[in-house]
């Protein structure tokens, strides 16, 4: 539970991120939502047992952390918290693929450790990108982003409203469950019953909620739509930040940057 | 469970996308159809009480562990299909983005694993056909069981299948299939008791609320033989778009090797790759247009060993200059980090 809890405060933490200034932060939400999945996409079309090929996309999550003055700790633990399901299912691949596919000295490498560290290589960043999105952009303006780059406008309305609500009803669920606890001794009253209960009356009072909503909404005009008092207008940075994104992961996708580097340091020591 | 993004490929994650994508604009325009403006800050509302909802738990005896709601099902009861898809969804998009839980290229999957089956197929051919008309305590307790089974079961086999589509994990599908599908089997049984309990106090204590959510939304055009032709075709399209990207793949790759090169050589692997590397290692030190083509090459040739059988040892230089390389780009990104971050505290 308390970790619950602590995910609803990173939830907070994330919005006040979002609500800094810096020149990130200005940049148009389309702009950043198109650089962040053709970033994604980058990553991910890469070979399985890519590495070298892939470091040098790491550019864009820290170039976003940096940027937008997001605290890098932070993210990392948050990679960390979100780490297990890709690590169990990636931990497959060194007890299935033990053939050696690279030799650095006497010393073989499985080709199942390789893609492993690929896989976490992939999860750190698609994560991370992710993340660094809505720190610098903010939920509400990546829904109006959505929305503008043409995803339903019920499911924008909706997201817009899950978000709203999100806080209200995680307190009110906190509440009950603090309740629970001091009401129930040695385990008693945990089981399904009391629980059924406490969901039920939960749900009934959030349906009751959503009818006042309603109706103060319709009291101030609502129809089906959501209006933003500040306009999207993109501007020449806006274009030149996602242009200049993707024409770097296009060309990090088609050359081995860390390779061609790593050749030329060699070279010119050897 | 949530898939990741470092588990799946583009093609998969793009035709799952193009495929959620579609209903939920089939979702929206039904819901518009039969525009009821109560309905959007319902849906809302109860998207955020399953997220509320998933933090009260309850103990599930003799095993020492404790269970909550999953959500899918509950909100197909209440709001109907194509709104708890929707709601589904939403649900989903806010764990992606605030919880790293499944990623946004995973997204497409996540939505269609965890949302089609429970709001299209367990909701209206299982649990409806077994609740009917009139709800009594057994047949709810029944119906939400099998329907949260059957549900999950699916939306288990959707992850393997994607999973293994991807080619990206080297679990093999027999072994995936048999971790994943006991697994969401108890899953499934706690979804469908914790169902049964609060649609059960619902129906007891205020019966309206659920005969209004069976009687206005669910739409009659639902048939069976509708949801299975939508599904076949949806299949037939899904393999017909995934094999043409898969054999549209590596002649993209190829067609970046020879954009980047230009060069025969990379065409004939079979004379060689290793030898002419080898004379050409000489010069890449020095020529920076040469030093596209190798390390180019053999991140190709590591990319598709996949599909021969024998594995193509890669050069030692190679990994040699891999590693530097990799070493001296992350200390090149942090660096760029550093100076973007002065610049950003100073403005």
């Amino acid at each position: 539970m308390g970790s619950i809890e602590n995910s609803l405060h990173q939830i907070g933490v994330l919005d006040r991120l979002a609500a800094q200034d810096t020149a990130l932060h200005r940049l148009d939400p389309r702009a950043k939502l198109l650089a962040t999945l053709g970033f994604i996409v980058a990553v991910v079309s890469f070979g399985r047992y890519e590495i070298s090929g892939l470091l040098p996309l790491t550019l864009y999550p820290m170039a976003l952390v940096a940027a937008g003055n997001l605290p890098a700790n932070w993210l990392l633990r948050k990679l960390a918290i979100a780490s297990p399901f890709a690590i169990m299912v990636g931990l497959f691949n060194p007890l299935l693929d033990t053939a050696p596919l690279v030799h650095i000295g006497g010393l073989g490498i499985s080709g199942g450790w390789i893609s492993f560290t690929s896989i976490l290589l992939r999860f750190a960043l698609t994560v991370s990108a992710a993340l660094a999105l809505i720190g610098t952009t903010g939920f509400n303006t990546v829904c109006m982003a959505l929305g503008r780059l043409g995803a339903p406008r019920v499911f924008v309305v909706q997201l817009l409203f899950l978000y709203r609500y999100l806080f209200v009803l995680a307190e009110e669920g906190l509440r009950m469950v603090r309740a629970r606890n001091l009401r129930s001794f040695s385990g008693r009253g945990r089981g399904i019953t009391v629980y059924g209960s406490m969901l039920g009356q939960l749900l009934l009072r959030t349906m009751d909620r959503a009818q006042r909503i309603h109706q103060a909404m319709l009291c101030r005009g609502f129809d089906g739509q959501i209006r933003v008092a500040q306009p999207l207008k993109p501007g020449l940075a806006d274009a030149a930040f996602a242009l200049g994104w993707l024409g770097f992961f296009a060309l990090a996708r088609s050359i081995n940057l860390a390779q061609l580097l790593g050749r030329i340091a060699t070279g010119a020591l050897g | 469970m949530h898939m990741a993004d470092a588990l799946i490929s583009p093609a998969v994650g793009g035709v799952m996308w193009a495929a959620t994508a579609g209903i939920m604009v089939h979702c929206s325009r039904t819901l518009r159809d039969g525009f009821d403006s109560l309905q959007v800050p319902l849906m809302g509302v109860l998207a955020a009480f399953v997220f509320a909802a998933q933090m009260i738990n309850f103990t599930i005896p003799a095993t020492g562990s404790s269970g909550h709601l999953g959500g899918g099902l509950i909100l197909a009861v209440l709001l109907g299909p194509h709104a708890a898809f929707l709601a589904i969804a939403s649900v989903l998009t806010v764990q992606a983005l605030f919880f790293a839980d499944g990623g946004l290229l995973a997204l497409g999957c996540n939505i269609f694993n965890l949302g089609v089956f429970p709001c299209f197929i367990a909701y209206p051919f299982i649990y409806r056909k077994i609740v009917g008309d009139s709800p009594t305590r057994g047949r709810i307790v029944a119906g939400s069981i099998v329907a949260a089974v059957a549900g999950l079961q699916l939306g288990a086999f959707g992850v393997v299948m994607e999973t293994v589509a991807s080619g990206i994990s080297e679990l093999p599908f027999s072994t995936f299939v048999l971790l994943m599908q006991p697994i969401h089997l108890a899953i499934g049984i706690v979804e469908g008791l914790v169902t049964a309990a609060v649609v059960g106090f619902v129906a007891s204590a205020r019966p309206e609320v659920l005969a209004l959510a069976e009687g206005g939304k669910a739409p009659s055009g639902l048939s069976l033989t509708k949801v299975l032709a939508g599904l076949a075709v949806a299949a037939v399209l899904t393999g017909g778009m995934l094999s043409w990207f898969a054999s549209a793949y590596p002649d993209g790759l190829e067609w970046s090797m020879a954009g980047v090169s230009g060069k025969e050589e990379l065409e004939a692997p079979e004379h060689g790759i290793h030898e002419s590397l080898a004379s050409l290692q000489e010069r890449t030190a020095f020529l920076p247009d040469y030093g596209f083509k190798a390390p180019e090459h053999e991140a190709e040739a590591a990319g598709q060993a996949e599909a021969e059988p024998a594995w193509p040892a890669v050069e030692a230089g190679t990994s040699v200059s891999g590693l530097v390389g990799g070493g001296l780009t992350l200390l090149l990104a942090g660096m760029l980090g550093m100076l973007l971050k002065r610049r950003a505290k100073s403005a």
